[in-house]
């Protein structure tokens, strides 16, 4: 079945509709509490970071690592700029913020971009070497680079920049959560243009057969370094907001974990979908949080159940994710799309398979 | 002969991998509008001379001409040299070994011996892949489509190209989802649409029966005569190599044992040789 197109249309603008008028809901307290907004907030920012991943590792098929050394690029740039000026003392109160920094403070939006720019720009250096490896070879070399940035970051020398290992504080909070929720929208629809347009064929036939997209005249380099710069700026751009959100910054926020956080929601979600991240990232963030309930002591009447203590949750989220990983095999949305032909297509199988199931009985009596 | 360069000339090209000379001292060349067969038994060399042509491996020594202008053209280094076992040492010295893109947009395309379709994608991406390398748009402008003339341009092209290859019908079906035939076809058609002047083909008929490859032996001719191309195509039917080229060319452990029209390559006894074995 194939709905019409005018259908489809009304449907996604109440869906539209619908998003807008609950965060604007819960922007102003009518509904959820500041937990529930940072989860949402939270939820946005990795479904960004996530579909930046995914068009390295899920649509140009690029095994890379090293997100969480652009997130920090990203997270620091925004951090170090964006500090109040008078606040800077009480920051950089081991060692004085470099002087020609001292004074420096820029809106949010341009730290923010500043700071895609130096992760693209870095991601472009290490690209010229880095992506002549494959598979495997790929992720332990980015990999690497993303803990030497950390190492970096935290290095001593580098303390009137970054603060050295103690972090950054007082980084100013978003004043509204339209602002990362926009920022993610725009950076996940300019990638979801990017994949449907020419390039981002020609990145799906990297994917697909290396050999043979190079035969079919694609320079293999050049497209893959496009790819990997603009996951990086957009890794960057999802750290910088991940900065604001948390208001403080600190170089082992961006351990491997993180990346591994961010591969296992487009592993999820579907390695080459985009609409498959968001959902797993949505999933991931929020799931992660409601299972909160299985780490504190649980009682049934005087009796305490055993194993409700902390750290039960990520045991019951890791029997989940395998679950999952067993029944979708290549993740939730594999490479499809979110569509409503989709949607109602899966309800009328459901019907049908329900139907069939019904029937079976009376046609054996037959 | 006319005066007009050869499409392609091979010209004292070897290959040697290691110790192992793959293709020894090829010369090889397309005329406008030939059809050309590369035969010889399993191992003779056929697609390692198919991978030097199109930039997958550099040739160890020699040079090749597309259209009388140098291609690729290489010659022993210092580590080779001293292992290097084939002909003409000290007759080459350029070094120019473009990637096999570059290759493709200078106008030689081919398909390959075991199909290699984009497979998780439908039959008009296939096609409209091959096209991107004609798009001019930047990055940039291409995602924020400020280039829909263009993106029009090759989606009308590949559409064209589909319905004149007959596969039109099936322009959304995954790639791997099509019958074997038509997916040759559609590697053929993916070819085709990077407007190449010379088509490599490897074993276009591997797999067919006898009434198949026949269809695909008019298929060819008929592209041939569509696309105005030259045809080099390594296969072992017979029925196929002898119906449609007009010249032979075979290769026997890298060596090139026999060349000319089919009449003289049937008759010829090192050819019967070399497939049949020795008389004993």
């Amino acid at each position: 079945m194939v709905l019409k197109k005018s259908t489809k249309a009304i449907l996604t603008t109440v869906l539209v509709v619908a998003a807008l008028v609950l965060l604007y809901m819960l922007d102003n307290g009518v509904i959820g509490s500041s937990y529930t907004v940072r989860i949402v907030r939270l939820s946005f920012i990795y479904a960004l970071i996530g579909v930046s991943m995914n068009l390295v590792n899920g649509f140009t098929g690029l095994f890379s690592l090293g997100q969480a050394g652009f997130m920090a690029i990203g997270a620091y740039t925004v951090g170090v700029l964006t500090i109040p000026v008078d606040l800077r003392p009480n920051v950089y109160y081991l060692k004085p913020m470099a002087e020609g920094l001292a004074n420096v403070e820029v809106p949010f939006g341009v730290a923010l971009l500043l700071g895609g720019i130096f992760a693209a720009v870095f991601a472009a250096l290490i690209g010229a070497p880095v992506l002549r490896l494959k598979s495997d070879y790929l992720a332990i070399a980015t990999l690497g680079f993303s803990e030497i940035i950390r190492a970096i970051i935290a290095n001593d020398q580098l303390a009137p920049i970054t603060n050295g290992s103690l972090g950054i504080k007082s980084v100013p909070g978003f004043t509204s959560i339209f602002v990362p929720v926009a920022i993610s929208v725009a950076g996940i629809a300019i990638m979801a243009l990017l994949i449907k347009s020419s390039y981002g064929r020609a990145f799906k036939a990297i994917r697909e057969d290396e050999i043979a997209a190079e035969a079919m005249g694609i320079n293999l380099f050049k497209h893959k370094e496009l790819s990997f710069t603009v996951s990086a700026f957009f890794a960057a751009i999802g750290g910088g907001l991940l900065a604001a959100h948390l208001t403080a910054v600190d170089s082992n926020q961006f351990k491997i974990m993180v990346t591994f956080e961010i591969l296992l929601i487009i592993v999820l979600g579907g390695m080459g979908s985009i609409t498959g991240t968001c959902i797993a990232a949505f999933a991931i963030t929020a799931g992660k949080e409601w299972l909160r309930f299985f780490d504190a002591p649980f009682f049934i009447g005087a009796w305490q159940v055993p194993l409700f203590r902390p750290g039960l949750r990520m045991v019951i989220f890791s029997l989940l994710l395998m679950a999952i990983v067993l029944f979708y095999r290549r993740g939730l949305m594999g490479t499809k799309e979110f569509s409503w032909d989709g949607i109602f297509n899966f309800f009328h199988r459901l019907q049908d398979e329900i139907r069939r199931r019904l029937k079976k009985p009376a046609r054996e009596v037959q | 002969m006319t005066d007009k360069p050869n499409v392609l000339k091979v010209q004292d090209v070897t290959v040697q991998f290691g110790g192992v000379v793959a293709v020894n001292n090829l010369n090889l060349e397309i005329n406008k509008n030939e059809i050309i067969g590369l035969i010889g038994p399993n191992g003779a060399g056929k697609t390692t001379a198919f991978n030097a042509i199109t930039g997958v491996y550099a040739p160890t020594n020699g040079a090749i001409y597309l259209n009388g202008e140098l291609l690729s053209s290489n010659f022993p280094d210092k580590k080779m040299q001293g292992i290097y076992a084939g002909e003409n040492l000290g007759k080459y010295n350029v070094r120019l070994a473009p990637t096999p893109d570059i290759i493709t947009r200078k106008g030689i395309a081919r398909t390959f011996q075991n199909i290699r379709l984009f497979k998780n994608l439908t039959v008009f991406d296939n096609v409209l892949i091959a096209k991107h390398m004609t798009v001019k748009a930047n990055p940039f402008s291409a995602t924020f489509m400020l280039n829909r003339e263009e993106e029009r341009r090759i989606r009308q092209e590949s559409m064209d190209l589909l319905e004149m290859l007959g596969l039109a019908d099936v322009k959304n079906d995954i790639s791997t989802s099509l019958p074997y035939g038509k997916q040759r076809h559609l590697e053929i058609a993916r070819a085709l649409a990077t407007k190449p002047q010379l088509l490599l083909l490897d074993e276009p008929a591997a797999g067919m029966n006898p009434q198949e490859s026949d269809e695909l032996m008019h298929f060819v001719a008929r592209i041939r005569d569509d696309f105005d191309l030259s045809i080099l195509m390594i296969e072992h039917h017979m029925q196929v190599v002898m119906g449609i080229c007009s010249r032979i060319y075979v290769l026997d452990y890298g060596i090139t044992i026999a060349s000319g029209n089919p009449k003289e390559i049937q008759n010829n006894p090192k050819v019967i040789e070399a497939y049949l074995g020795v008389d004993e």
